[in-house]
């Protein structure tokens, strides 16, 4: 080791060059960020197989499958699931998964190490944002294809609204997510309360009970929640309906305050 | 030579209590200047203000003329930086790392070659989580140079290393500055200061109370006193030693003789005992340290004693 140390390559520099890296430098940490990503075993399993799962059990419950007149609009119990459990791949990714992610980074000193490198810990962010988003919108991609080709579940029907509603979706539950990196201390904090959100965020929503079939002040109190407007939305454009503004409005406002919220209270360190 | 890193006045609180009180020095270009103190001394905080991690409260600060906080952008490009204890991510493999982290530099180091160097290279597929102390260490050392930095600070360089890897470290180190490179190295190891530093800063309680070249330091607290311990064979009557002026004081523990002096006394002692023929079993002769500089200057015992186990300057 002594010998080598002489041919090391660190020669001083000139004081002044180009620009910093910018683009590249945030490709390069996208990529790695996806390798991690893919490398986080479990979390993959479990964010992405799990819906996987129960949309193919649902879908292979005869019933579920049969037209329902009466509460869900002459659609099948599985029609009305596939919206739900899209709004549970966004959930569980923007509650679980990111704020984890960011905890454990801080919690480690990672993003303490980057604040002292040209990239900065804003497009670390940035990257992991970037990743969580890009993961969702395949999943999104997956459920929607697997329904469509197993189960014969039909696809949007009103594209622009069922785009407009994920993208408000993915504003307020990541912004959750933020929000939530941004105020727990460790990764340990950050599991539970992703946890804890989670499951009452998901009744709302109609995992368990579809929201139509909710009594009327279960339903009120669901459109008022970031998962029930999103679920709401999501089914409206599925059917064909442009979401209802009031809930399209919820998202957003929802989406705005947790963003705001995350920027205001988040800390490197 | 121009200053490199040029610290005035520097102060640093957190709520009550004062982290660094005053502090000032200046590190000249090539240099290899070492902060020395014991845990919670504030060493941490000092170099954290100078890589702009932190805003100090008062004071000034200039690193390569660039002001650490409100030029960061620029001076992260030429200021190479191992933190204390910082991590990566578990599952990230040592080459990935040290690709990533040379594209965020517009003049990296061939990182393949720094690899090389700190004896990573069969490293490069195994992931940071299955590393050994020793080598999250030196992948630590590589990614802070991975930018062909100017100025490197390096907080606790070979804590947790073995011996060799200790030894390897410091040649490394001695490499790099040969290359041109000024380095700032907070340490607590009294060994590696004197091996390695050009000029020390020893600082206690956030304030400085000592700054020289290691020898002077070590000189200037303990005096020339030098201590001689040997077993006489036959034993030697105390007044032939305690007869010779450059003799202090002789004392005895079991047949063991202590005999402490100043100036020639080596000379002064070996000559008496060869005079009648006294031979001088297990010799030993020791010098004032930089840890005696320590010990009188700080009142520690030795730099690890301090406020606690760790730095509490979080």
């Amino acid at each position: 080791m002594p010998s080598s140390a002489q041919t090391m390559s660190t020669a001083p520099v000139a004081p002044a060059g180009p620009p910093g890296p910018g683009g590249a430098a945030l490709r390069r940490l996208t990529v790695t960020e996806l390798k991690l990503f893919g490398r986080e075993r479990g979390g993959v399993i479990w964010g992405v197989g799990f819906p996987l799962l129960l949309l193919i059990i649902f879908g292979n419950i005869p019933g579920f499958r049969a037209p329902v007149s009466k509460s869900v609009h002459g659609l099948s119990i599985l029609d009305a699931y596939v919206p739900i459990l899209i709004a549970f791949v966004l959930a569980m990714l923007a509650l679980n998964a990111l704020p984890a992610g960011l905890a454990g980074y801080r919690e480690k000193g990672i993003l303490r190490r980057l604040a002292t490198t040209p990239v900065g810990p804003g497009r670390v962010l940035a990257a992991q944002l970037a990743v969580n988003v890009a993961v969702v919108l395949a999943m999104l991609v997956l459920l929607v294809g697997v329904a469509r080709l197993a189960f014969g579940v039909a696809l949007p029907r009103h594209a622009a609204g069922f785009a407009l509603a994920v993208l408000l979706t993915i504003g307020a539950l990541f912004g959750l997510g933020l929000l939530i990196a941004a105020v727990v201390p460790t990764v340990r904090a950050a599991n539970a309360t992703g946890a804890i959100l989670f499951f009452p965020m998901m009744f709302f929503a109609g995992l368990w009970l579809p929201i139509a079939a909710m009594p009327p002040v279960l339903q009120h109190v669901s459109h008022a929640t970031p998962l029930g407007a999103a679920a709401q939305s999501l089914t409206d454009a599925w059917q064909g309906h442009w979401p209802q503004p009031l809930q399209l409005l919820v998202l957003a406002a929802y989406g705005l305050v947790f963003i705001l919220g995350a920027a205001r209270l988040f800390r490197w360190e | 030579m121009p200053a490199v890193i040029e610290v005035r006045n520097l102060h640093k609180s957190y709520g009550d209590t004062v982290a660094v009180n005053d502090v000032s020095f200046t590190v000249q270009e090539g240099e290899i200047f070492g902060i020395l103190g014991p845990n919670g001394a504030g060493k941490t905080s000092t170099v954290e203000c100078i890589e702009g991690l932190r805003t100090a409260d008062g004071g000034a600060i200039s690193v390569l003329g660039l002001d650490p906080r409100r030029d960061h952008a620029e001076l992260t490009q030429r200021l190479g930086v191992q933190l204390q204890d910082s991590q990566l991510p578990e599952r990230l493999e040592v080459g990935e790392a040290l690709d990533l982290y040379s594209s965020f530099y517009r003049q990296p180091a061939d990182w393949k070659a720094l690899a090389d160097a700190l004896g990573l290279s069969g490293k490069l597929r195994t992931r940071y989580g299955k590393l050994s102390g020793g080598q999250k260490q030196r992948l630590s050392i590589a990614l802070a140079l991975v930018g062909s930095p100017q100025v490197a600070v390096l907080d606790e360089l070979t804590t947790g290393l073995d011996p060799q890897a200790r030894r390897d470290t410091w040649a490394l180190i001695e490499g790099v500055r040969a290359s041109g490179v000024t380095i700032l190295l907070v340490t607590h190891f009294m060994e590696e200061a004197e091996r390695l530093c050009d000029r020390v800063a020893l600082i206690d309680s956030g304030k400085i109370v000592a700054m020289d070249t290691p020898s002077a330091l070590a000189a200037g607290v303990a005096g020339t006193e030098m201590r001689i311990r040997f077993r006489p064979s036959p034993q030697i009557d105390d007044e032939l030693l305690t007869g010779l002026p450059e003799v202090t004081n002789v004392t005895r523990r079991g047949d063991l003789v202590e005999v402490t002096g100043t100036g020639n006394v080596v000379a002064a002692v070996t000559s008496v005992l060869a005079r009648n023929q006294i031979v001088a079993e297990q010799l030993r002769v020791d010098q004032a340290s930089l840890e005696d500089a320590f010990v009188a200057l700080t009142g520690h015992d030795s730099p690890r004693d301090g406020s606690g186990a760790r730095e509490g300057e979080r």
